[in-house]
């Protein structure tokens, strides 16, 4: 099962508030995204911390219905 | 995947972080990758020459999923070096390309031989 785009943006910005979050539909069939996602909250944060919290925001979806997210994450 | 199963796993993956310095848990194998996260992690490693183990989750349903909740990850591929999770495919990509990657092997005693 595919996710959309603006869904997957609305989860994640629920979760990061102040993300500024880029997602791209990487083949155009609504299962392979990459998403960049920069916020102030992962100042300090590990690269595997940064993307537990991306992770977390989509509710156990990654890995299943969101079969492949190439994520990017940074501070700024 | 019931607790007593967990525990197997758990202990399945222990063994093989602690016998082996570099752990690759993958779909397929290196020659076979079955997936091109799995396949594109490989080609990092054997960039760098490192020599590693492998793990092919996709022989064994709980595996695929222990490792999962072993590492509180939900991807694979999964590398850990030195009993240490590092981080799935795009960690490991972001690492090779900033060097960090070969400087955390150096640091951990890992022979590399990048080509």
């Amino acid at each position: 099962m595919a996710m959309e785009k603006e869904l997957i943006k609305k989860f994640i910005k629920d979760f990061i508030p102040d993300a500024n979050v880029v997602i791209e539909d990487l083949r155009g069939d609504g299962d392979h995204y990459s998403a960049t996602v920069i916020s102030k909250s992962f100042l300090g944060k590990t690269k595997i911390e940064q993307h537990k919290m991306v992770y977390e925001s989509l509710q156990g979806k990654v890995g299943r219905e969101l079969h492949a997210l190439m994520l990017k994450t940074r501070s700024e | 995947m019931n607790d007593s199963n967990f525990l197997d796993v758990s202990e399945n993956i222990n063994n093989q972080i602690t016998n082996n310095d570099v752990v690759l848990f993958m779909k397929g194998t290196p020659v076979f990758p079955m997936c091109g996260f799995s396949a594109a992690t490989v080609q990092i490693l054997t960039n760098l020459g490192v020599k590693f183990s492998s793990v092919n989750v996709l022989e064994n349903d709980e595996m695929r999923e222990g490792i999962k909740k072993f590492s509180d990850w939900p991807t694979i591929p999964q590398l850990y070096i030195k009993k240490e999770f590092i981080g799935g495919c795009d960690i490991i990509k972001e690492m090779f390309e900033s060097g960090e990657l070969l400087e955390l092997l150096s640091t951990k005693g890992i022979e590399v031989n990048p080509s």
